[in-house]
């Protein structure tokens, strides 16, 4: 024998099951209507899958499960869906809920069976997932879904696995009948179960009071590793808590479950059913339901169809209604009235009483609490059932669950001893109901808090984005007023434009006044340039073989190249000549001085030929001093004087030399202009072909640009004149520097006019008034330059003349 | 001397070292805000509806912790001032409202006669209600805390504030009505008569 333990409290009832075992099991048949619920377990309603007036096969499956926590529905037998709607369904609340409605047609025609081909050799996964699609919840009156019961025993090593087949509730004997009939089934379905979860030991525990079944058990375990354990009959030993209690000796912590300490524990109708999906691949729609009460003619267990309504069982079990007060779903301990018969059968409806007033009578009026204690001392959970009366009676509900109501089993012990008939388990019942539900307030509560909270955040955060976009638009259209006002004064920044052009010409000018300094620079400048040239025509080759779209870029880019160093080497020679003239400009600068000094010697030299006159009639020896120091300057402006002709010497050459790079320098200019008019002359004929619109512009430009060359011939002209005048003359630098200077300025006004011009005929319409104006003031300002010009060349023409 | 010296040397430092250790842990234990309105806050039902006059259940809870009183919540009722009492430590106060508590609400839009301004989207505290500009609006009935703030702004009212309907779900066993109310004297020899 094994050690078995006992549970705290516990009653002792009438059984009252003798009735319904008289008979064995049968068939109840098939009603012409089916109603099945789609919430028939714990978790969330299935979802429905058929369309009113869809046939449906028996075995088809007809809702889904719509989350983890749920389970699928089948249909019981063939017909037709009529209905998928509202109707009550056998709950204490007495409220109604969906159901699908099926006509049935009674021809019971199956859907294709799918057996687990080697239910042996199977992967859990795949045995769980096929339990799972059959729909199967724990039968023995809670309805959990037996799949996720399963694999949460599945992570952890599980010692003992269960088969609750106590069956302690009085009057139900729909387990002993299963295994009294079909105890094979029962061992191969805890078979199946334990090659899921692998226990070390598998138990069948069952109540002394039913000695066929454990004899039909202990036959059909012959052989197996199972073991039937036979405890005392004791309400309610066919707890989950209460059988592992008494067959393992341990307790299930509160709040935890049954794996947390090794166990799992299963109906065998659950095992039953396991054994046929499994094998048969029957999905659960059926089930072995007492009918019985002192109403009922024949108490028996029927198979009965899920969704067969319970006054088509009634009947067939001589249902005496005059008789009966009330009928009651589950036994009398924990189950519920109904509301009426004509609600369907579920997978969790173990049992069917039919009540007589004298049998189960009404309760009676409670009375106060006498604090007795008789309550405490049945209770299985070793709960305090009058202290929890008097908090659930004054809705204190933390207390309440401080001392774990929520532990308890609603078992209804306490209320079956108690004196004063106080309805206790309705209290914690009510109770228990108002805990869950102010923890879901709770919870909704803090979800509402949490997006009330996301709410203003981003309210915050859309403000803040608005009050930036805001900000950006002003700076833009800030930016745009200034840009507007900058556009407005156009004329000004041109004009620094032009000032900036003056610099650098300026820069130009002292570049060739120190020209040795950047002689190097610029053989440097015309290196790179050359390099960068030989490199573009390189790439240009290149590009000329693969890309022609490059290619024409490129020899744009070539010819921009070759122009730079062209210029560079203009400047190059420029610079060059500049450097050899400079010596040239010391000379005639020492000239001046030379002739100062000799002017300064013979000054000298006359005073003191004077003081000697002077002196020597009064101071003889004072004249001889005198005469000594005279004759010093008389050397010193010899000196001087040789010095003189010295430095006018090589100055003589060096002018010619100068004048003619300047003529040199004024014919290029000529040249380039010749160039420029004809490429504008060019350019007008081909606006005068394609293009009407520009050709007056063109035209203007091209008279410019003749006015332009004919300056410059003259210009070079005047040059040619004055090189020659100043070789004849080439003591006369003065003038013709001023000459120069003039000259410079002519070119740079005139650069400004052209520069101005330009802007006028690219200016926006609003700008072109004071454009006009200020090119119409540079206009003045180059005719005074020439003015100017012209009369220094005639002041120059009529020195040299003079001299 | 010497000894009574030395103990007040003692005495000195040891003040010193406590004052050390209680100025450093009030500093860097420092508690930001006022604990009470996050507890006060917990236990009120986050309907943000504002029938307490307040703009939301938080601003309703800082008020309370400045002394405003705790019967304001209507959505909370009893129970709520119940919670609040038990935690300031004060009296409970009947409700504040012209009649019981309402049960629970939760707004619901007549779909065809939905505009699409998206004015009760603007004024749903807790975003429970789903649409676009000139699209018809729903309520995600989830989500929804029936404050019925939404109702007011809606310019063809197709809102409306409706029970939530008890279910299976929803449904809890009523609590028994204890004959001892109606009959408090009772004594053991009455009870012949109560079980008639």
């Amino acid at each position: 024998m094994r050690k078995i333990w006992d549970f705290h409290g516990g009653i002792h009832p009438p059984e009252n099951k003798a009735q319904s075992t008289t008979q064995p099991i049968r068939f109840a048949g098939i009603p012409q209507r089916l109603v099945l619920p789609l919430q028939q377990h714990i978790g969330a309603g299935a979802k429905p899958l058929v369309a009113v007036g869809d046939r449906v096969l028996k075995g088809q499956l007809i809702a889904e499960a719509s989350s983890q926590l749920s389970a699928p529905v089948h249909a019981p037998t063939s017909g037709t869906v009529v209905e998928i709607g509202n109707h009550p369904v056998p709950h204490p609340s007495g409220l109604a809920d969906t159901c699908i409605v099926i006509e049935a047609d009674g021809q019971d025609e199956w859907i294709a069976r799918q057996p687990l081909a080697n239910p042996d050799q199977c992967a859990p996964e795949q045995l769980l997932a096929h339990i799972q699609a059959h729909g199967i919840v724990g039968l023995g009156g809670a309805g959990f879904p037996t799949s996720i019961k399963l694999a949460g025993g599945q992570g952890k090593p599980i010692q003992t696995l269960i088969l609750n087949a106590a069956e302690c509730e009085p009057y139900i004997t729909a387990d002993d009948m299963l295994m009294r009939e079909r105890a094979d089934e029962v061992v191969q379905g805890l078979q199946v179960i334990a090659q899921l979860l692998n226990p070390e030991e598998c138990l069948i525990g069952i109540e002394d009071n039913k000695p066929e079944a454990i004899q039909a058990l202990q036959a059909a375990c012959a052989g197996t590793k199972v073991e039937v354990v036979v405890i005392p009959t004791k309400y309610p030993s066919g707890g989950e808590k209460q059988l592992i209690k008494i067959l393992t000796g341990k307790e299930v912590p509160s709040g935890g479950l049954p794996a947390d300490i090794g166990v799992v524990c299963q109906n065998v109708g659950t095992a039953v059913a396991v054994y046929r999906a499994v094998y048969h691949g029957e999905p659960l729609i059926s089930r072995i339901t007492t009918i019985t009460g002192a109403a009922i003619a024949q108490p028996c267990n029927l198979e009965v169809l899920l969704g067969t309504p319970i006054d088509f069982l009634l009947n067939q079990c001589g249902f005496k209604a005059a008789q009966s007060n009330r009928l009651i779903m589950g036994g009398p301990m924990m189950g519920f009235t109904l509301p009426g018969p004509d609600l369907p059968i579920v997978k969790t409806s173990n049992c069917i009483m039919a009540v007589t007033p004298q049998e189960l009578p009404p309760p009676a009026p409670a009375l106060a609490c006498i604090r007795c204690g008789l309550c405490a001392e049945a209770c299985p959970a070793e709960l305090l059932p009058q202290q929890l009366y008097w908090f659930s009676r004054s809705g204190e509900l933390d207390k309440a669950e401080q001392f774990n109501l929520m532990d308890c089993i609603e078992c209804g012990a306490c209320s079956y001893v108690c004196p004063s008939n106080i309805p206790l388990v309705q209290y914690y019942r009510h109770t228990k109901a108002e805990i869950r539900r102010e923890r879901e307030e709770q919870e909704k509560a803090n979800r509402a808090r949490e997006r009330f909270e996301q709410r203003q955040a981003r309210q915050e955060r859309e403000l803040a984005e608005k009050e930036a976009r805001r900000k950006a638009r002003a700076e833009a259209a800030a930016k745009a007023q200034a840009a507007k006002q900058s556009a407005v004064s156009a004329a000004p920044d041109k004009a620094a434009v032009i000032q900036a052009a003056l610099e650098r010409a300026n820069a130009k000018k002292q570049s060739v006044t120190q020209p040795a300094a950047d002689l190097a620079t610029l053989e440097d400048n015309l290196k790179k340039a050359k390099a960068k040239l030989e490199k573009m025509r390189e790439m240009l080759a290149e590009a000329q073989a693969g890309n022609p779209e490059q290619a024409a870029k490129l020899e744009n880019a070539v010819r921009k190249n070759e122009e730079r160093v062209r210029q560079a080497q203009a400047a190059l020679d420029e610079a060059k000549a500049a450097a050899t003239a400079q010596p040239a400009a010391t000379a005639t600068e020492d000239i001046a001085q030379l002739e100062r000094a000799v002017a300064r010697a013979r000054n000298k030299v006359d005073t003191i030929r004077q003081a000697i006159e002077t002196t020597r009639a009064q101071d003889p020896e004072r004249a001889e001093k005198l005469e000594a120091s005279l004759q010093a300057a008389q050397a010193k402006l010899t000196e001087a004087e040789q010095r003189l002709a010295d430095a006018q010497k090589p100055a003589a050459p060096a002018a010619p030399a100068n004048e003619t790079a300047s003529v040199e320098e004024l014919e290029q200019q000529l040249q380039k202009a010749e160039a420029k008019l004809a490429k504008m002359q060019q350019a007008l004929d081909d606006a005068r072909q394609n293009n009407p619109e520009n050709v007056e512009k063109l035209t203007r430009a091209v008279e410019k640009n003749q006015v332009r060359v004919e300056a410059a011939r003259k210009a070079l002209a005047d040059a040619q004149q004055q090189a020659t005048a100043s070789a004849a003359a080439p003591k006369e630098e003065a003038p013709s520097v001023s000459l120069e200077e003039l000259e410079i300025q002519l070119a740079k006004a005139e650069d400004k006019l052209r520069k101005m011009e330009q802007a006028l005929a690219d200016a926006a319409p609003e700008n072109v008034e004071k454009l006009t104006r200020a090119v119409e003031k540079n206009k003045v300002r180059v005719a005074t330059a020439r003015q100017a010009l012209e009369d220094a060349r005639q002041r120059v023409a009529a020195t040299s003349s003079g001299t | 001397m010497s000894i009574i010296l030395t103990a007040v040397l003692c005495l000195a430092a040891l003040a010193l070292i406590f004052g050390a250790i209680l100025g450093f842990a009030s500093i860097r234990f420092r508690v930001e805000g006022n604990p009470i309105v996050e507890q006060i806050d917990s236990l009120l039902p986050q309907t943000q509806c504002g029938q307490c006059g307040f703009p939301g259940c938080r601003p309703y809870a800082e008020a309370v912790a400045n002394g405003e009183p705790i019967n304001k919540c209507i959505p909370g009722g009893d129970s709520t001032i119940q919670a609040m009492a038990d935690l300031l430590g004060v009296e409970p106060l009947p409700l504040d409202a012209e009649e019981e508590p309402p049960v629970k609400h939760v707004a619901f839009i007549r779909e065809e006669e939905c505009i699409g301004c998206t004015k009760c989207i603007q004024a749903c505290p807790v975003d429970a209600i789903l649409g676009a500009a000139k699209q018809m609006h729903t309520v995600i009935a989830d989500e929804c805390t029936g404050c019925d703030l939404c109702i007011e702004p809606c310019p063809v009212d197709c809102i409306e504030i409706h029970p939530i309907p008890e279910s299976i779900q929803t449904w809890s066993w009523e609590l028994p009505q204890p004959a001892l109310n109606k009959n408090p004297a009772i004594i053991a020899t009455d009870r012949e008569e109560a079980t008639v």
